[in-house]
């Protein structure tokens, strides 16, 4: 099933001992169309996390309302609602693997699926699926997550969230900490599960090549602000905000700059990824 | 897990807040100590009227303090409640068997319920106005005579210093993980004690994992730059006694004195 995300006027902040912070969301309005692919950019402290958290009942809005298909979260929401929400909503945190906790991987893995209420076998047969899909072998099944790699670890901890089979995907920068090409894998099984299963994605990053390559959307945000939500071509191409933003192009544009202004040369379309720049170097004959 | 008052530094730039550790922790503790003088209204009277005092110089609202006390108050109605039964004497109001409610211990109970009270708000009062790495340096300036009978006086500040260093990554990491948990549908709070009491090992097996790995990095690291237990120690930090720190200290002996005099002129209850 497609789910469309709908905040409204969502602002939010933390209880920090006797003290409240600052809102950590101000105002926030962002639609989320089902199906898409939304990369959420923006500096630290921006709100980025803050807005995941929102989308999954875990920070409920003191303003404004959330609505995620046709479940509103409001302040005053009781458990049996949010959980639901949390059902439909699958979350990977920054660093998933400090997630992980049972003897042995199948589990782990299973832990989600059977706090939703599914029978154990049915579980089981889910975490078979699901460890298939994050690229991993089903004889890891029995083994214990501790002993694993931190690449096969944070694929454990994904599979445990796909495996609540949810309607829409929120992860807070999955690669991180990960090695060029692990990053790569994972970012690359993402995006297909978006493609082929329409899941409704919502990813935190810092890299804007991967928001080049795998997003529809980016939504930046500054403040605790949406400041702007558009297409990722719409996006880059408006230099002049995205230096006042502070954020960077991805590398494939940065060359392509780079190489206008020494060459003078002026390729024919704005390049975002390496494989658009390849066909446009091509094309005006330089390789 | 963000509400905890005890135990936690509050940033200031009160008078409080500027005072020597030493000078605090000393004043502290001699404050708990001197509470016992108390016998009647009128000690307790001056014991309040000097509490409330210190918690206003420390520039922090009432409310936080109260707060403070509230995880703490079936712990002390506890011990009051035990107070009022097992004490005698006075005119007697109910007796059934061995319950028996006396006057004597009504106002006993009164008593240690405001003794207790004031032990949280002054503790709370050193800990919200002294940074744990301050409070550490300080216990470590006291506890330096004990060094000349072999005590490890240094290793225990370290100890001290690197577990209150770690609290509130401990504190974050909880947050993290209940959250993770949460996420994938695990409701704490919820339900019978034994499955309350299972949805807490996805909580502390990933803390105990993390704890375990980050003492040894830690361990690591330190050896790596050479840390020696044995070495002699210089400070970044010096503790400097200030005028006011001697003020902080006078004012607990003028206390002490007012409240002997109180004590004996009025009116005991015993």
């Amino acid at each position: 099933m497609v789910m469309e995300i709908k905040l409204d006027k969502v602002t939010a902040d933390y209880q920090l001992g006797p003290m409240r912070t600052p809102r950590v969301l101000d105002a926030v309005d962002i639609n989320l169309k089902p199906g898409t692919f939304t990369a959420v950019v923006g500096h630290t402290g921006a709100g980025k996390s803050s807005l995941l958290k929102v989308l999954n009942g875990l920070l409920l809005p003191n303003n404004g309302q959330v609505m995620v298909g046709d479940t509103v979260i409001k302040q005053d929401d009781n458990k049996k609602a949010l959980k639901a929400i949390r059902k439909r909503v699958g979350m990977v945190f920054q660093f998933p693997e400090a997630q992980l906790f049972a003897e042995t991987v199948e589990k782990d893995i299973c832990f989600g699926p059977l706090n939703f209420g599914v029978s154990l076998s049915k579980a089981k047969e889910i975490a078979r699926v699901a460890i298939k899909q994050v690229g991993l072998d089903e004889s890891l099944l029995s083994k214990s997550p501790f002993s694993l790699s931190g690449g096969q670890k944070r694929r454990v901890a994904i599979a445990g969230v796909l495996a609540m089979e949810p309607d829409i995907l929120v992860l807070d920068e999955p690669g991180a900490g990960l090695d060029p090409t692990g990053k790569k894998e994972i970012l690359s099984l993402i995006s297909s599960w978006n493609r082929t299963k329409q899941l409704t994605t919502v990813l935190v990053t810092h890299d804007m090549d991967d928001v080049a390559r795998f997003a529809d959307d980016v939504a930046v945000m500054e403040k605790g602000q949406v400041v702007s939500h558009d297409t990722v071509r719409n996006t880059f191409s408006n230099q002049d905000q995205l230096d006042k933003w502070h954020i960077d192009l991805p590398s494939a544009r940065r060359f392509q700059l780079k190489l206008e202004q020494t060459t003078g040369l002026i390729l024919a379309a704005t390049c975002l990824t390496e494989e658009e720049l390849a066909d446009a170097l091509i094309k005006v004959g330089l390789v | 897990m963000n509400k905890l008052i005890l135990g936690r530094y509050l940033p200031g730039d009160s008078w409080l807040h500027d005072l020597d550790p030493r000078a605090k922790l000393v004043a502290g503790v001699y404050f708990i100590l001197i509470l016992f003088i108390a016998n009647n209204w009128q000690t307790y009277a001056l014991l309040w009227l000097f509490t409330l005092l210190v918690m206003k110089l420390s520039n922090i609202p009432y409310r936080v303090y109260i707060r403070g006390v509230r995880p703490l108050i079936w712990l002390i109605l506890f011990t009051v409640f035990l107070q009022i039964l097992f004490t005698a004497g006075g005119t007697i109001y109910i007796d059934w068997g061995i319950i028996t409610i006396s006057e004597f211990g009504l106002i006993n109970g009164v008593y240690i319920f405001f003794r207790f009270v004031m032990i949280v708000f002054i503790s709370t009062v050193v800990t919200l106005t002294t940074k744990p790495i301050d409070l550490t340096d300080g216990i470590n300036a006291l506890l330096r005579p004990l060094k000349k009978f072999k005590v490890p006086v240094d290793e225990w500040s370290l100890m001290l210093s690197i577990s209150l260093r770690f609290i509130p990554n401990l504190l974050d990491e909880t947050q993290k993980v209940m959250d993770a948990q949460r996420a994938r549908g695990s409701e704490f709070g919820e339900g019978s004690l034994v499955k309350q009491m299972k949805t807490l090992v996805p909580i502390f097996l990933p803390l105990f994992v993390s704890s375990l790995n980050r003492a040894e990095e830690l361990a690591n690291g330190m050896e790596v730059r050479g840390y020696q237990a044995s070495g002699t120690r210089s400070t970044f930090r010096q503790l400097k006694w200030k005028f006011q720190d001697t003020i902080c200290l006078m004012a607990m002996i003028g206390l002490t004195i007012a409240l002997v005099i109180l004590r004996t002129s009025g009116v005991a209850f015993h």
